[in-house]
């Protein structure tokens, strides 16, 4: 098992690697480059080529790449075109805020979702499971601000009980917040919770046409004990996938939903930031948003592969 | 009642789906001929109430909403279209050449689509978008470039099925090349998949252009498309108006009538042809 985990671990480093090589090229092939993103429409080739030369443009990519690279694991982004702050502070509160709201999604949404989910599976094509099915298509159908702006129309402004913009500061407290970031949770959890619980119920379901599961069944076991006890355990690998998957989705597709909100976040900062062609800040964004969404998917294979018995044992 | 198409049952939601498409479809195709209003001109006063000349009422500059909204639908449909088009034809083609190929340039390209699957693709595009600015062209072959490595994969498993088989095998015994063997063995063996693959990666593509153009990163003003109409009009949520809610209700109908229509193609491959017809 450890040579398998050691395997992952090695792949997602590689990717991670990739990830930075595809960050920093992206803004290196195409026509338009740091220096035209600054001056914009004030552009002059003379102006140009002495911007250049100042951002140090004219040494080859790899060596700035490396560069990069080496000042980022470091802690150094580098400093934002709009405002000349370093995008390392502008970066810390935001990822604070973000990971703050997509934590308190996940604390709602995953066990929601796997109880939903192992509902589904013991009530298989019962009334509850066919509206779980419709339910489901129609969350991955509906855009996040839709649902969001519905959660503002009724839940703020009509019987206001919740705020409709989530403006968090530093010095905010610890149950204002929760109280600020109820709606942008809530649209959050409804846009996940369905294709976790969709997956929960199709792995269990999977599971349960093995023959083991018929034994536990015919020794008179009731439904509820076969599903959570012996189903659901060899269930659980891609249980753990699809909740990372979808963890990841937090955390990457927040944008869309701090944007809603006016939420501080990261996400918010990556929007304004290409808008601005702000092209380090956004750089430092991607970079974030690719680590955090590797590590997610490799901590899933690894517990997957924990959760395995058959992988413990080296064959 | 029952409604067939090709031999097949169509139940219940992937009439309504097919509805939902057809009337989206000719919306967006006869736009100026249906729309009482061209979609930048100012009729009235900025918000007023719905009436019969104005369906839905008026927007934030007293433009009528429902003929931009007919309007929003040639971009929002178009482009999603296009990408989806593009893409399907950059992943096909390296599927099929990567399963057909083997060696060494199956290895390649699959560990390169390995690779970009295991990253957020959509950070990818922010970064292209921060250097290239909001260009309709450059969003277009972007998001195509960076969806067409899912289709690869279809394509590829598909394709692998396939060119396992006797008859592929005849027409390469036979000497046909490799262009022949992709159109005319392996492509109409794998169109049905495809076309339900078709359908999910279009609304996709449409949920991703609506979201980037509702950040305010996609199509620009005063052009109209349902994603920056709800960007345009979300201040009047705080009013209790309605007028955010008909482009953002538009697109979530349009994916529902789609998926539903998926979900009865990919019904209808499980079960096998000559089955339940």
């Amino acid at each position: 098992m450890l040579r398998l985990v050691i395997q992952r671990l090695g792949f997602g480093a590689m990717t991670i690697l990739a990830a930075s090589v595809l960050i920093f090229a992206g803004t290196e092939i195409l026509p338009g480059d740091l220096a035209s993103a600054i001056l914009q429409n004030t552009a002059t080739p003379e102006n140009l080529a002495e911007m250049r030369l100042q951002l140090g443009l004219d040494r080859p990519a790899v060596v700035r790449y490396v560069e990069w690279i080496a000042r980022a694991a470091q802690g150094d982004l580098g400093v934002s075109l709009s405002n000349q702050r370093p995008v390392a502070d502008e970066l810390a509160p935001r990822l604070r805020n973000s990971f703050f709201l997509a934590g308190f999604s996940a604390l709602v949404a995953v066990p929601l979702a796997v109880f939903l989910g192992l509902m589904a599976a013991i009530y298989q094509n019962s009334f509850y499971d066919r509206a779980v099915n419709f339910f489901t298509l129609m969350t991955i159908s509906i855009p996040e601000y839709l649902v969001g702006y519905l959660l503002v129309k009724y839940l703020s402004v009509r019987w206001q009980i919740f705020p409709s913009l989530a403006n968090v500061m530093p010095e905010t407290t610890f149950v204002d917040r929760i109280d600020l970031t109820f709606l942008p949770m809530l649209t959050l959890v409804l846009v996940v919770v369905a294709h976790m619980m969709r997956m929960t119920r199709a792995s269990v379901l999977n599971i349960m046409a093995s023959p083991y599961i018929e034994m536990a069944f015919l020794k008179g076991l009731t439904k509820t004990r076969v599903v959570v006890r012996h189903a659901f355990p060899n269930a659980l690998a891609p249980i753990i996938a699809v909740i990372a998957l979808n963890l990841a989705y937090l955390v990457v597709g927040v944008v869309v939903v701090e944007s809603v909100f006016v939420y501080p976040g990261l996400g918010q900062l990556l929007v304004d930031a290409v808008s601005k062609h702000d092209v380090p800040l956004v750089q430092a964004c991607g970079l974030i948003f690719s680590c955090v969404f590797i590590l997610l998917n490799l901590t899933a294979d690894v517990l997957g592969i924990i959760s395995n018995p058959r992988l413990r044992r080296p064959r | 009642m029952r409604f067939r198409l090709y031999g097949q049952i169509v139940p219940l939601p992937a009439m309504i789906g097919l509805l939902i498409i057809g009337v989206n479809v000719v919306g967006a195709v006869f736009a100026p001929i249906i729309a009482p209003f061209a979609e930048a001109d100012v009729v009235g006063d900025a918000w007023a109430d719905a009436d019969w000349t104005h369906l839905l009422g008026l927007d934030n500059l007293g433009r009528d909403v429902f003929s931009r909204l007919l309007y929003g639908a040639r971009l929002s449909i178009g482009l999603s279209l296009l990408i989806t088009t593009l893409s399907f034809i950059i992943g096909v083609i390296g599927g099929f050449t990567a399963a057909i190929g083997k060696g060494w340039i199956d290895t390649v390209l699959s560990r390169f689509v390995d690779l970009i699957l295991a990253m957020p693709t959509l950070i990818f595009a922010f970064v292209v978008l921060s250097v290239m600015g909001t260009d309709l062209g450059v969003l277009v072959v972007t998001l195509a470039c960076l969806d067409s490595v899912k289709v690869f994969r279809l394509a590829r498993a598909l394709a692998v099925n396939v060119s396992a088989l006797e008859y592929v095998e005849v027409a390469r015994l036979r000497g046909e090349g490799l262009w022949w063997v992709i159109t005319r063995e392996i492509l109409p063996n794998t169109t049905a998949p495809l076309i339900a693959e078709f359908g999910l990666r279009f609304s996709f593509a449409f949920l991703f252009v609506a979201a980037l153009s509702f950040l305010g990163l996609g199509v620009q003003p005063p052009t109209a498309d349902w994603g920056s109409m709800v960007r345009d009009y979300r201040e009047v949520i705080a009013l209790d108006l309605a007028a955010p809610f008909y482009p953002a209700a538009a697109i979530a109908l349009l994916t529902i009538g789609v998926n539903f229509v998926v979900d009865w193609l990919l019904a209808v491959q499980s079960r096998g042809y000559g089955e339940g017809a």
